[in-house]
């Protein structure tokens, strides 16, 4: 019925540094209020902190995208992800728990910073070989997008002579200029690989997450679910590549445009992890990825949302609400509130966070150690957003020194 | 100020850990949180109370200010 449909609600980015002004005014006015999405369908979207804390600490919201009702954002800029088996970002409790508590320990703070001197030496050959290369050069290229994979091929166990493959492979899965067909092949090869890759740790198990994984499924499975091990592979991929490498680039341009925070950080590195916090907070990238269905009628900041309704929850706007943040679009290197959604809230609370933060630590550090001059090859307000994209970000950026 | 936490609501994302390395960790084989000081001095109550605000879970908490 035409007349009962919700007011239209675009959510494309227009700006890199703020929310929509119709998602702030939401905020304000109507912070949880149901909205025609440009896809057609009607959802809620939820604008305040304090609510979408609420949504996601909430189990009556689900994440399974299969649910009648789930919104769909996808537009096709995405990898594609539908050919996977259900993964721990869409499984709800009782089976999400144990799920994520079998993986858990690969990710705690002490195994974190086991990695580090790995992701440093990733990293040094990579600025390196940009020092050595011609001028200017496209970050992403060179750093942005080569870095969070080679960390991901580390931490899963994949050898060192098939870093390349890896690489160009996860390469094709989020690149704009690659055909449908081709990211299908990329990924036809990648799950052939990985295929190959658990069988012969199956027979040698190896001291990374993958060989771990297969242990200890023997130990509690009494066998290997391959299919099961092959899904978390992918998901690591899925959710930690380009996510951090979107949040490499657009902390590059963000210490271009604010040159005392820069100077801030090359002098103290100790400041580095605050700014970190600050960065997630000010892009929150992953808006996107926050999405639910509720499975019961819930109310939830004064409204009832009625079961099948899909949820959207803007993080992007609420981690500048004013009533948590002060001065709120204000980049504060210094703020260091470690309490915005950039990761989400509640049982699926970004798993990878820490691996995150300490990724983009070493990059900033390093990056205005070794080239302390670099800068945008061209000017920032030509640069291509990401405006349309499920994880925000930057096509490309060319840099000069 | 005496803390408490609740690993059956823990999820693991170690915001405590990184916060108050004095009174939090996890376990090695499911990155559950381990409370290693639950009277913490003086000094750690402010990186507790931000433990307490951030936590995704909702799984620490303090009682009185002492
Ligand atoms: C700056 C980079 C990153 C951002 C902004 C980010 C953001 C997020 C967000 C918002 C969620 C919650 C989704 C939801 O509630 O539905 C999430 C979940 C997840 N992330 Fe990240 N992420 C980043 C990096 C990583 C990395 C490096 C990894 C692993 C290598 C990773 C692995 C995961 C996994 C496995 C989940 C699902 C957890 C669960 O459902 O229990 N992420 N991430
Ligand atoms: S911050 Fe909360 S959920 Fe995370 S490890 Fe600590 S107690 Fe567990």
């Amino acid at each position: 019925m035409p007349a009962e449909q919700s007011p239209a609600l675009p959510i494309a980015r227009t700006c890199p540094y703020a929310p929509r002004d119709e998602h702030v005014r939401l905020r304000e006015t109507d912070p949880v209020s149901k909205v025609t999405l440009p896809t057609g369908a009607e959802v809620w979207v939820v604008t305040r902190h304090e609510d979408i804390r609420a949504l996601l600490a909430d189990t009556r919201f689900s994440s399974d995208r299969r649910r009648p009702g789930f919104p769909m954002l996808d537009n096709g800029s995405g990898a594609p992800t539908d050919v996977l088996p259900p993964l721990l970002l869409t499984m709800d409790p009782p089976e999400h728990g144990p799920a994520r508590r079998a993986v858990l320990g690969e990710f705690t703070v002490k195994r974190m910073n086991k990695l580090k001197p790995r992701i440093q030496e990733i990293v040094d050959e990579h600025i390196d070989r940009m020092l050595a290369g011609p001028r200017p050069v496209d970050l992403v290229r060179a750093l942005s997008l080569p870095v969070p994979s080679l960390v991901i091929s580390e931490l899963l166990g994949v050898p060192y002579d098939d870093h390349a493959f890896f690489q160009s492979r996860s390469a094709s899965l989020v690149s704009r200029t690659v055909s449908q067909e081709e990211k299908q092949k990329a990924l036809f090869d990648l799950a052939g690989y990985l295929d190959e890759l658990l069988r012969a740790k199956e027979e040698v198990p190896t001291d990374d997450l993958l060989g771990r994984q297969i242990l200890r499924q023997r130990e509690v499975n009494g066998a290997v679910d391959r299919k099961d091990l092959m899904g978390l592979a992918f998901l690591l991929l899925i959710a930690g590549h380009e996510t951090t490498a979107n949040m490499i680039s657009l902390t590059m341009l963000q210490l271009v445009r604010d040159p005392g925070a820069r100077e801030a950080l090359r002098q103290d590195p100790g400041t580095t992890l605050p700014a970190v916090e600050e960065l997630l907070r000010y892009f929150t990238i992953a808006e996107q990825a926050l999405a639910r269905v509720a499975v019961e009628d819930v109310e939830l900041g004064g409204r009832l949302i009625k079961a099948g309704d899909g949820v959207l929850a803007l993080a992007h706007t609420a981690n500048r609400d004013p009533r948590v943040f002060p001065d709120p679009d204000t980049f504060d290197v210094g703020r260091g509130a470690r309490n915005h959604l950039a990761f989400g809230y509640g049982h699926h609370q970004c798993l990878g966070q820490n691996l995150a933060r300490l990724e983009l630590q070493i990059v900033i550090d390093t990056l205005l150690r070794k080239i302390p001059d670099i800068r945008p090859a061209v000017p920032v307000d030509e640069l291509s957003f990401k405006d349309d994209a499920i994880i925000y970000g930057i096509y490309e950026f060319p840099v000069t020194w | 100020m005496k803390v408490r936490v609740e690993e059956d609501r823990c999820c693991g994302a170690g915001q405590c850990v990184l916060l108050a390395p004095q009174v939090f960790d996890q376990r090695d084989d499911d990155g559950i949180v381990v409370l290693l000081d639950g009277t913490p001095p003086e000094a750690e109550h402010e990186a507790v109370r931000e433990a307490v605000s951030v936590c995704p879970a909702a799984a620490i908490h303090v009682d009185g200010d002492g």
